[in-house]
């Protein structure tokens, strides 16, 4: 991350005498930092072909340690109040306004954006943060009924947080792509698992330093860097992992092959979107494929 | 003073069934260009009913092309209300012939005449009115301003309830502005041969309802078809996996409704003759056979040899026999094979060291029956605490406290539905909040209604049937889905 | 190992945590098995079984401030001679009247059926225990062999369980060698929670059989409220040994509606109460109908009003 200066060129500091210090860029695990278990890492590039940073490389066992703390996250989370989870989506947003320039170099650099779009990304996905917080207490009553059956009973609807949802993020759209697909997963209840976009995975983990610190509960959002190719089957196939959400899968032979290892235990699944405009008004879709509906019946006697 | 209820048959004149059936695609019955043929018997009797059709990968081929072209050029533009009116008119045709289908479907299942009249058939013209009353209110329900329909259904339905599964799938798709091609259960393909009828009747532009009889194969080549745009299935846990990765990779929406292993759980201040009928109609209606059924009870340990106790006086009132009398409650089981099935599983249970119990019933010498059966003393460990049996075999375990209840019923792999009994509210509130299942009974079991969505957690399958929720199965909106 | 139910003594307090331990009646689920049960098709043979098993269960009663001997004599006979075109039919049960027309109606009918008289200030049951007794012996002393008396119901709705037990041992001991059927009057319990209690109750007080109604206002029996009665009686003789009849009176006006009372008692508690000892009719219109149903099934053709008596 280069400082604030009136020449931010990537890959160089400001005043020219004093060394940037260079961030690691680690996984986001369970509310904590930690490296790749397999010790590996890749170059992570900007969009001009410089280098920024070394990103880790996470393998199977970190996404088996982050479907741990993900089911771990997931009960309280789910339990909280869902004026409690919305309070915290906006939370996160405020706290992503409070970094924007922060974000808007990350972007800048990762899409090769100048300032002025990778702001326009950065706001819109400070937006997009607010526009989830304010579903959070509404969706019982969006996606919710009560049902006039034929009969002396009070039947209800409610939708409920699927579990655990594990993520591709888009590959071009490396924070406004990101932030549409875990905003909308968690704030009905769910804990994620997302692989950031291989390339260009560097807003996330800065995404991942605001999480960390706006109250979201530890594991609720979970990130890793590699090759979701790599990974993925071993989540698709996981037994403990509710969803899939393929949104970043470029390739159509991968896709396929991980909506079949989902069908090993049913896990849902939510297809690539290739050609996505992040910009237009998500709408309900990608809430509605990670709840699930329960419907009770009570019988209304003395 | 004994009372004995003397044979009271409902009437077999009541139905016409042919001595074979063809294929019905594109608003007519046809032969099969690459298929065979197939009988389909009376499980009660074992007498062949019928010959029906099975068709091969070319009728597949024409049913699809049949439905597209009914969707491109009549169903797709037509209005909602054009619609809705058509669904209507089956809704009407369903209840002036209810009778008959009922006794069709008693015929060519198994169950008892009493359910297919008093519960399966209402709840079938039920499915076609409320749904009919969607067709031109679809901007209301929730899915944008202009939710459009997906386009061909290919839609495969299971043997316990075939005129029902048949209506929850047509139903909503129709409504909703798709058109389909269904293929009903081998063992039970009458009661939609019947149906195809209706829409004759009711003058349904052809090709909108295909109806395709055939077996395991027949439903592959269905669901794999690269013209299909959506995929409803209803059946085991295990072909809902394969139908997914047929899936994979594909365009194709997809909906499942597989098995379950659901949990009745009966607390110490459960009202207990209420609850075990509860338990009763949980797993010995329609002889277990459905996905839904209460196969576990959980019964708090406090109070678990009263309940026993009180449920097998109970079972002993229950009367297994000619599924065509209108005193039966225990039908024929509905084919060999799944008689085969239980009795393995039943095995296993005494193998395993559970204690089996079994109602005192006369078997009738044909046909094929199972007595209705409680295994106490099993636990989670058992297989038949964990393998859905789809009979009329419950397996009762205890617990001693709500969260060890909720523990043990939410530890399968299925979610599908679960019940509760108790006379305090906040508890059933609390354990329904808890319990990883579709749909949650308390103090009832087994409850159907249109206007309820109908669906599973887990291996039990993804989607909803029945309600607003359910339409989005059969619906695109701007954002994709 | 048998569940020990731990019967209350009668103290007030025991009576009470009793009463209110007992389990809870779901009413929807009540309801639905109660219909579920009237989907029963009783057919020839069974039918006319069950017809005239009926008819032997009816308590055939008439009791109206406008009563007069001349009328409790008109019934009496058809009492004994239901159909006199037909001698096999059975004849009924007993006869129900006021206590002050008991003497009148033993004239009549001997001892060929039993003489049941109301009493304990029918049907409100608003006097003293005083009135109660005397009203009992007079009627005891007159002829009556059996005794429908009626429960307080103020006192139970106000939980004085204690009062409405010592009522009905009070009664029973007036009854000297008389059988007491004592009325819950389920119409103004409300709940079949309350049915269940007031059954237990009852049997715990020494009832001989319980009844739904007085069958002067609605609802009188119903399905529902018999079937709770039913598994009443059953977890008590389960507990006790002893076999307490049931009597569902008012509002069963025909055979359909009969048999399906002769059905919850079949399924529920048994075959071994399918007897007028164990259960009765409380009924007036009742037997015509079912007079005409036996005429029907014994002659193949329907009959008319004009066949059959009016008393």
């Amino acid at each position: 991350m280069s400082v604030p200066s009136d020449q931010p060129k990537e890959g160089t500091s400001g005043p020219v005498d004093r060394l940037e210090v260079r961030k690691t860029y680690k996984l986001f695990i369970g509310g904590a930092f930690p490296r790749s278990e397999s010790g590996r890492t890749y170059e992570v590039t900007s969009a001009a072909g410089v280098f920024l940073a070394n990103a880790a490389k996470a393998s199977r066992k970190d996404g088996r340690d982050a479907v741990l703390a993900a089911r771990k996250a997931f009960g309280g989370w789910s339990a909280a109040t869902a004026y409690n989870r919305g309070q915290v989506l906006y939370r996160v947003a405020e706290v992503m306004e409070g970094r924007r320039a922060q974000f808007v170099a990350d972007v800048r650099d990762a899409e090769g954006l100048d300032d002025a779009a990778a702001g326009r990304q950065v706001d819109a996905a400070v937006d997009r943060w607010v526009w989830y917080a304010g579903w959070a207490d509404k969706l019982a009553q969006a996606l919710g009924s009560a049902n006039p059956v034929a009969g002396p009973y009070f039947n209800f609807s409610i939708p409920e947080p699927t579990g655990v949802v594990a993520a591709v993020a888009p590959q071009d759209s490396s924070l406004l792509g990101l932030v549409s697909v875990i905003a909308p997963t968690i704030v009905s209840g769910n804990a994620v698992i997302v692989v950031a976009s291989t390339l260009r995975p560097l807003p996330a983990i800065s995404l991942a330093e605001a999480l960390a610190t706006s109250d979201v509960p530890a594991g609720v959002v979970n990130i890793l860097t590699g090759d979701p190719v790599e990974i993925m089957p071993w989540l698709a196939s996981h037994a403990d992992v509710n969803a899939v959400d393929l949104t970043g899968i470029v390739d159509r032979e991968v896709a396929t092959a991980l909506e079949r290892d989902a069908a090993g235990t049913l896990s849902r699944v939510r297809r690539p979107e290739p050609d996505s405009d992040w910009s237009t008004d998500p709408g309900l879709s990608r809430i509605r494929s990670v709840v699930e509906t329960k419907t009770v019946w009570h019988p209304m006697g003395v | 003073m004994t009372f004995e209820y003397a044979p009271a048959p409902e009437s077999r004149s009541l139905v016409d069934i042919a001595s074979s059936y063809g294929l019905f695609i594109d608003g007519e019955f046809t032969e099969p260009v690459d298929g065979g043929s197939f009988k389909t018997t009376n499980p009660a009797t074992e007498e062949v009913l019928s010959e029906v059709s099975e068709a091969g990968a070319d009728d597949v081929d024409r049913a699809v092309r049949a439905a597209r072209s009914a969707y491109e050029r009549v169903w797709g533009p037509m209005s909602g209300r054009d619609r809705a009116k058509y669904l209507f008119r089956i809704a009407r045709l369903i209840q002036e012939r209810s009778r008959e289908l009922a006794v069709l479907e008693t015929l060519d299942n198994g169950k008892p005449i009493r359910e297919s009249r008093d519960v399966d058939l209402p709840l079938v013209a039920a499915h076609f009115f409320y749904h009919a009353g969607w067709a031109d209110k679809l901007e209301h329900a929730g899915y944008g301003p202009d939710p459009r329909p997906i386009g061909v259904a290919a839609q495969v339905i299971p043997w316990n309830f075939p005129l029902l599964m048949l209506a929850w799938k047509i139903a909503p798709a129709l409504a909703c502005g798709n058109t389909v091609v269904l293929k009903p259960a081998e063992t039970t393909p009458l009661s939609a041969l019947a149906f195809a009828d209706i829409c004759r009747q009711a003058d349904l532009p052809p090709g909108v309802v295909n109806i395709l009889t055939g077996a395991g194969e027949t439903g592959r080549l269905l669901v794999e078809h690269p013209g299909v745009d959506k995929v409803a299935f209803t059946g085991s846990t295990d072909v809902g996996k394969s139908i997914m990765r047929s899936a994979a990779g594909t365009s194709k929406r997809l909906t499942l409704e597989l098995g379950g292993k659901a949990a009745n759980v009966i607390f110490d201040d459960a009202p207990i003759d209420q609850a075990v009928e509860g338990v009763v109609n949980g797993i010995f209606f329609n002889q277990g056979h459905v996905c839904c059924a209460g196969s576990r009870l959980l019964v708090q340990e406090s109070v678990a040899e009263e309940v026993v106790a009180s449920l097998k006086r109970r079972l002993g009132t229950l009367r297994l026999g000619d599924p065509l009398d209108k005193n039966t409650d225990i039908g024929a089981i509905n084919s060999a094979a799944q008689l085969a099935r239980i009795d393995a599983l039943v095995k296993s249970g005494e193998d395993e060291g559970a204690d089996r119990w079994s109602a005192p019933c006369a078997i009738p010498e044909r046909g094929w029956w199972f007595p209705p059966t409680v295994f106490t003393g099993v636990t989670q460990a058992h297989r038949i605490a964990r393998e859905e049996i789809f009979g009329p075999v419950l397996s009762v375990l205890t617990f001693r406290t709500p969260d060890e209840a909720v523990e043990k019923a939410n530890n399968t792999p299925y979610g599908l539905s679960a019940g509760i009994w108790t006379e305090k509210g906040s508890r059933i509130l609390w354990m329904a909040e808890r319990l990883r299942a579709g749909v949650v009974w308390a103090n009832t079991f087994n409850r159907f209604d249109p206007a309820s969505p109908f669906g599973g957690y887990k291996e039990s399958g993804f989607g909803r049937e029945g309600g607003v929720q359910g339409l989005g199965a059969y619906l695109t909106t701007e954002e994709g889905r | 190992m048998t569940v020990d139910l731990s019967l209350p003594d009668a103290s007030p307090g025991s009576l009470r945590r009793f009463l209110h331990g007992l389990p809870g009646v779901d009413e929807v689920g009540a309801q639905a098995r109660a219909a579920a049960l009237g989907t029963r098709s009783i057919k020839t043979t069974a039918k006319a079984w069950a017809i005239d098993t009926a008819i032997g269960m009816v308590d055939l009663t008439t009791l109206e401030g406008m009563d007069t001997p001349g009328k409790v004599r008109a019934m009496c006979a058809k009492a004994l001679r239901p159909d006199p075109t037909d001698p096999t039919t059975p004849s009924v049960a007993a006869v129900c009247v006021y206590g002050d027309l008991v003497g009148v109606a033993r004239e009549v009918v001997g001892d060929a059926v039993h003489v049941a008289a109301v009493a304990t200030a029918f049907p409100s049951g608003r006097a003293s225990l005083d009135v109660k007794l005397i009203d009992t012996k007079e009627a005891v002393a007159a002829g009556a062999d059996e005794i429908d008396m009626v429960i307080d119901r103020g006192a139970f709705l106000a939980g004085d369980y204690a009062l409405v037990h010592d009522e009905i041992v009070a009664v029973k001991q007036a009854c000297g060698s008389a059988h007491l059927k004592v009325i819950l009057e389920t119409g103004e319990l409300r709940t079949l929670d309350n049915v269940r209690r007031a059954s237990w109750l009852a049997m715990l007080a020494g009832a001989d059989f319980i009844k739904t109604s007085t069958g002067k206002i609605s609802p009188a029996a119903t399905p529902p409220v018999t079937l709770v009665m039913l598994e009443a009686v059953r977890d008590f003789h389960e507990a006790t040994g002893q076999l307490i009849g049931v009597k569902a009176a008012g509002g069963i006006r025909t055979s359909k509606d009969a048999i399906k009372y002769l059905v919850l008692v079949n399924e529920t508690v048994g075959d071994a109460w399918l007897t007028p000892d164990l259960f009765r009719f409380g009924a007036s219109t009742l037997l015509n109908d079912l007079l005409l149903q036996r005429q029907r099934l014994a002659t193949g053709h329907y009959s008319g009003p004009d066949y059959v008596t009016i008393d």
